[in-house]
């Protein structure tokens, strides 16, 4: 038999599944009435489209699979890290030149402070999934944690946003630490399906406790950063950044300004983590991730390491929910539901578990495309859960797989994605 | 006592739904060691297949025959579906980086509920109770405790279906492949049982006693929505994990516990907190027996 046959075949095959999968949902749509019962109508030419299209899938998928070249180019990823020393300082050269670009739209500047919003928020959340190798699925907990101490302090006691920042950080890490503590003799999915629970614990508190968050209304009024006391206001005047300068106030200060601090909370939180992997702590964390036994037995203290891993992470996510909660001025519990969980979590496994660079680029994918089909609308959230099987499918170690070891005994090399045993162990 | 006997009715009912999306986390868990997140999603797939059936046959008037319709067509088409998401999903990730797995599957999750929010509409669907009426238990005070019909047909259904899954997975051959696979897939391997179609399998029957769940859900409430699989589906991974998770058994008892708790909360606590109720106590238990209720404990080899 020709294999083109062989590929009719399995087309065909395919395409009869997709006829049972899509038959009852696009085959046929439910609907009200007149008189309030369901209705039923029958959508052939979109179920006939959407088998089609499986069958001539399927069929080109086959071909290519047979016609591709034996192995594609080596390592992308390999290139990527190499370069990492060049690309890592030329986006970081781009983002702070980004916002003094002239005639640059605002959209764009949002666009960015929301980028770097999840940057930060991977970063934060790699050090405790891809340092230290705690899956966290609830990590959206100390986000809220950190937005809604900001908004209750400044609102009940009147203090700045840069008063409320080391405090929301401070209270997001108790919270780590009080969930890191049931958890701590918990492993690999256990802890997974405890720290959502508490994530939703956390969400669910959030939206009936209406008297002290104001339940699913969510929260306002609260105060906007400043810049060293200047206020960025459209009225101007004494007090205002524009008043102060002497400029004429426009919404793109205020825009630039936030997405300054937003940049160097995540520079921050990088430069942090940088720093922790050469200590003794950040070292304990990626030996935790290898080998949780090896540990125990060279006299690591796996409890202390385990909370601080969750608490720094914490720390952190507190942090950029302070910023997210004076960003938008107002904080309801839908924006801390799980999907940012996995949003955030989806941008540290595609980035490549341990890597920096990879969160940023991650992050990039990852939010500022779905921003950009906007205008697909109800098929933003289809696309995105497509995009996130087809990317792990393509890269399973994400987009930076390869990694440079933290000590060496003479010159660094870098371990391809096949000799990281990571989440065995 | 009345009140109480009430809400242990109502516990068990929900409980025994819950019971029916565990096993199948459990058993999935148990074979290649995944959360397959887009359980619950099947679990909402299952009861959609119901409701279309349902308007489809709204003509006939045997109502057991048009429920039996929806059961075995559900049943199917969820089997279809759980078979093509580890074939699409899944298999391509197996024995890799032990996070990409997770993050298919929560990709599958997102891609289900909006494929059935895009395709059926974002709107709640509902139907009349078709099996109305029921049974006086008791008559304390004025208060009257019930067993409706409805709540009878779920246990039954659910305690037949779950004698069937028992019969396949303890005295079948292909229910000691599944247990080989389960225990050293390499050595099953090598012993000629042929580990992919027995995977491809424990995600059929999962899918379809999913479906089995997902359509007495809608009977007993009568209203669903695109949404319904994750709420179900993460009490239900609750149950299979408080259970222990890979234990069958446990799966059971987990979401009965969990249906029980649920219900008892809401009658005597607060509803608003039921969902708390629920995870604190899962928190609460993994304290003291980190590996489930009837996990079997991991002896870890160095």
């Amino acid at each position: 038999m020709s294999p083109f046959v062989e590929d009719l075949k399995d087309a065909a095959s395919v395409a009869f599944f997709a006829f049972l999968i899509f038959g009852p949902f696009i085959g046929l749509q439910l609907g009200d009435s007149m008189s309030g019962n369901l209705t039923l109508s029958s959508r052939p030419e979109a179920l006939a489209l959407a088998v089609g299209l499986t069958f001539l899938a399927r069929l080109a998928l086959l071909s290519w699979g047979r016609h591709r070249p034996a192995k594609i180019a080596p390592g992308l990823g390999a290139k990527v890290q190499k370069g990492g020393k060049f690309i890592a300082p030329a986006l970081l050269v781009f983002a702070v030149l980004m916002p003094l670009a002239p005639g640059l739209p605002n959209a764009y500047i949002d666009l960015g402070v929301l980028i770097m919003t999840y940057v930060m928020l991977g970063w934060g959340l790699n050090i405790v999934v891809g340092l230290a190798g705690l899956l966290d699925l609830g990590y959206v907990a100390f986000y809220a944690v950190g937005a809604y101490s900001f908004a209750l302090i400044s609102t009940n006691f009147g203090f700045g946003f840069w008063e409320c920042l080391p405090l929301a950080g401070i209270l997001a890490a108790c919270w780590g630490m009080f969930l890191g503590f049931p958890v701590l003799r918990l492993r690999g999915d256990y802890l997974a399906i405890v720290t959502l629970a508490f994530g939703e614990i956390i969400r669910l508190v959030i939206t009936n406790w209406v008297s002290l968050t104001g339940g699913p209304n969510g929260m306002l009024g609260m105060p906007q950063p400043t810049l060293f006391g200047l206020r960025f206001s459209m009225a101007g005047g004494p007090g205002t950044f524009a008043g102060f300068f002497g400029i004429s106030p426009t919404p793109g200060q205020r825009d630039a300004f936030l997405y300054y601090v937003i940049l160097a909370l995540a520079l921050l939180t990088n430069w942090v983590t940088l720093r922790l992997r050469k200590q003794p702590l950040g070292r304990a964390w990626e030996a935790l991730r290898e080998d949780e036994i090896a540990c125990r037995s060279l006299g690591i203290n796996v409890r202390n390491t385990k909370l601080t891993a969750f608490a720094t992470g914490a720390f952190f996510g507190g942090f950029a929910g302070c910023f997210f909660a004076a960003r938008q001025g107002f904080i309801s519990p839908d924006s801390f539901t799980f999907i940012e969980s996995a949003t955030v979590l989806a941008i540290v496994v595609l980035g490549g578990a341990g890597s920096q660079l990879g969160v940023v680029l991650a992050a990039c994918v990852m939010i500022g495309v779905p921003q950009m089909l906007q205008s697909l609308q109800i098929y933003r959230m289809l696309i995105f859960g497509i995009a996130l099987v087809v990317i792990m499918i393509v890269r399973p170690r994400g987009f930076i797989s390869t990694r440079r070891p933290t000590v060496s005994l003479g010159k660094a090399k870098a371990i391809g994605a096949a000799l990281i045993s990571q989440g065995k162990g | 006592m009345a009140y109480a006997l009430q809400q242990l009715i109502n516990g068990l009912t929900l409980g025994m739904i819950y019971g029916l999306i565990a096993v199948g986390y459990t058993m999935v868990y148990g074979i290649i060691g995944m959360i397959n997140f887009a359980h619950g999603d099947v679990f909402m797939i299952g009861a959609f297949v119901g409701i279309i059936v349902l308007t489809a046959l709204a003509g006939i008037t045997s109502i057991p025959l048009a429920l039996l319709a929806a059961f075995i067509f559900s049943a199917c088409i969820c089997a279809v579906y759980g078979f093509s998401i580890e074939r699409v999903a899944y298999r391509p990730l197996r024995g890799s980086f032990r996070l990409a797995p997770l993050i298919s599957a929560i990709g599958m999750s997102i891609l289900l509920e909006n494929y059935v929010q895009v395709s059926q509409g974002a709107l709640e669907r509902a139907i009349p109770n078709l099996i109305p009426g029921g049974i006086t238990l008791m008559n304390e005070d004025g208060f009257v405790v019930q067993l409706s019909w409805m709540q009878l047909a779920i246990i039954v259904v659910t305690l037949t279906v779950l004698a069937v899954f028992t019969y396949i997975v303890t005295k079948t051959p292909l229910g000691r492949a599944m247990r080989a696979v389960e225990q050293d897939a390499k050595m099953a391997a090598l012993l000629g049982i042929d580990t992919n179609r027995t995977i491809s399998i424990t995600f059929i029957i999962g899918s379809a006693l999913a479906a089995f769940a997902g359509v007495m859900f809608l009977l007993y409430y009568g209203v669903i929505d695109f949404y319904i699989g994750f709420n179900a589906g993460i009490k239900a991974f609750t149950a299979a994990v408080l259970g222990g998770i890979g234990s069958l058994p446990g799966a059971v008892l987990g979401g009965l516990l969990i249906g029980l708790i649920e219900a008892f909360w809401s009658g005597y606590a607060t509803v608003a907190y039921k969902d708390a109720a629920v995870y604190s106590i899962l928190a609460i238990v993994l304290m003291f027996m980190p590996s489930g209720l009837l996990g079997r404990h991991e002896v870890e080899k160095v």
